[in-house]
């Protein structure tokens, strides 16, 4: 074996930014379009609209039952034969392993968003609701200026902790060859055989950034107590 | 003969004036529990009406059925000449004429004073910044505490956050103001500065209907008092007479309890 020598991970270091930022930039896209669509599956089912919400809570328990690495096959593999199946000539449309990997987190992510926001929708007090409808605010006004934004208040440190496992959960994309921050150190690994350097230092990276995240959770959290106490 | 005697009398008597709230047979059912049975209540403008009575006796089910914020189940409500069905427009009529101050305020946490009361201005009615602003001021001023505006909720005492909520009310100029029970979250030495609020609401000229246990600011400044029990108006009279003679049991009963 070779000797230990760090010198390695900054020749390396470029690369792994550029896996870093991929991971980051699935993440940013799964927090966004989850949060939108998560907070759409949380009302529907909220207001009780019907079809949708029925149709919501079916595809959140779904979601949820099935294991991340699952979809992403399901979606890797599955989508492109049932897509062919409904174009006119029958072939599989391929649909490309970024592609799969942005619209797998998107919505598996809103699945586990819209059951936070809808815990925080059910929290709000009715009193909110009454108040606005007294004043004549329409309903989804009501929603738009009232509701929504004390829900994102009191859910945001329970969003950003699951943005936490979000981000540590798109190493997954590993397994269709995409170069995010895991595949760039495998792939790396693979060339240079430096395993250990490599390995420690993606963890390094991966627990820096996890620990400010999770420092960040702790004062928002210490924030919205205090908020509630004033209460 | 006598239709045209009638006819004339008619029309020389002026047409008594529309009542501004009418409810007929209005029943509101929770599940097994009938919350209001059959309720006939009539309150002209500016009238002050105060309702009273044990709890469960469907006082606050009432006045909040007066802006459909209770749905009722059976008979009429008509307020200020639109029946409240479940046409959204009319509901939103109604709503913009009555302003409603609750027993917790329910005063949006996330915004100051000043835009708690503006914020309803401007999104229900369309009216600018500015004047809603301007608006939210003047009412602020009204009830003496304009130096709270750029102040959040959680930061008032609870008096003033329930005058917030009569100034956030007041700041779409309704014709008629609901108060449900509003000095009852409150400490003993915040209730008086509420009710001198309410007092001068009232020798406004407000059409005012408020369920309390306030059975002195009822003496003093009620048009008609309407005694409640199990859904259903039992008693109604003048506070005088309410006071000094019930004229039914369960009001005497009442009575003896809380005086």
């Amino acid at each position: 074996m070779q000797a230990i020598d760090f010198t390695i991970v900054l020749q390396a270091w470029p690369y792994l930014c550029s896996g870093l930022a991929f991971s980051l930039a699935l993440t940013a896209t799964a927090f966004t379009a989850g949060i939108l669509l998560g907070t759409g599956l949380a009302l529907a089912q909220h207001l009780e609209i019907p079809v949708l919400g029925h149709a919501a809570r079916i595809y959140i328990a779904t979601m949820r039952s099935i294991p991340l690495i699952l979809v992403l096959f399901w979606f890797f593999f599955l989508a492109p034969v049932i897509l062919g199946s409904l174009s006119p000539d029958g072939r599989p449309v391929s649909i490309g392993p970024t592609s799969t990997a942005f619209i797998t987190f998107c919505l598996f992510e809103a699945a586990y968003y819209s059951e936070i926001i809808r815990v925080g929708l059910r929290a709000l007090s009715r009193g909110q609701v009454e108040a606005s409808q007294s004043l004549g605010l329409t309903t989804p006004q009501t929603y738009r200026y009232v509701v929504l934004p004390q829900v994102a208040r009191t859910v945001a440190p329970i969003v950003l902790s699951q943005t936490i496992i979000l981000f540590q959960d798109t190493s997954l994309v590993y397994v269709l060859s995409l170069t995010d921050l895991v595949g760039a150190t495998s792939k790396l690994v693979q060339l240079n055989g430096r395993f250990v350097e490599l390995y420690v230092t993606v963890a390094l990276v991966y627990l820096t950034i996890c620990s400010l995240a999770s420092h960040c959770v702790a004062i928002l959290k210490r924030r919205t107590a205090g908020h509630a106490a004033q209460r | 003969m006598d239709i045209q005697i009638a006819d004339a009398e008619k029309s020389t008597t002026p047409r008594s004036e529309e009542p501004i709230i009418r409810l007929e047979s209005v029943c509101k059912i929770y599940g097994e529990f009938q919350a209001l049975s059959g309720v006939d209540l009539v309150i002209s403008k500016g009238e002050k009406v105060i309702i009273c009575g044990p709890s469960g006796s469907g006082k606050s089910t009432l006045i909040r059925c007066i802006n459909h914020i209770e749905r009722h189940n059976r008979g009429r409500i008509v307020v200020n000449g639109m029946e409240l069905t479940n046409n959204g427009k009319d509901i939103a009529a109604v709503r913009r004429d009555t302003g409603m101050v609750f027993q917790n305020f329910n005063l949006f946490p996330h915004l100051t004073i000043l835009d708690n009361c503006c914020l309803a201005p401007m999104r229900v009615k369309g009216i600018g910044r500015e004047k809603a602003r301007e608006l939210a001021i003047h009412f602020l001023h009204r009830v003496r505490i304009a130096d709270q505006a750029g102040k959040y909720p959680s930061q008032l005492s609870g008096g003033q956050q329930q005058r917030a909520a009569i100034a956030r009310a007041l700041c779409m100029q309704p014709r008629i103001m609901l108060f449900d029970e509003p000095t009852s979250a409150l400490d003993p030495e915040m209730v008086k500065e509420v009710l001198e609020t309410m007092k001068s609401l009232a020798s406004d000229g407000m059409t005012m209907l408020c369920v309390t246990h306030e059975m002195g600011f009822a003496r003093e400044v009620a048009d008609r008092i309407v005694f409640m029990d199990r859904g259903a108006i039992v008693e109604q009279s003048d506070p005088a007479t309410f006071f000094s003679a019930p004229s039914t049991d369960r009001a005497r009963d009442f009575l003896r309890m809380i005086l």
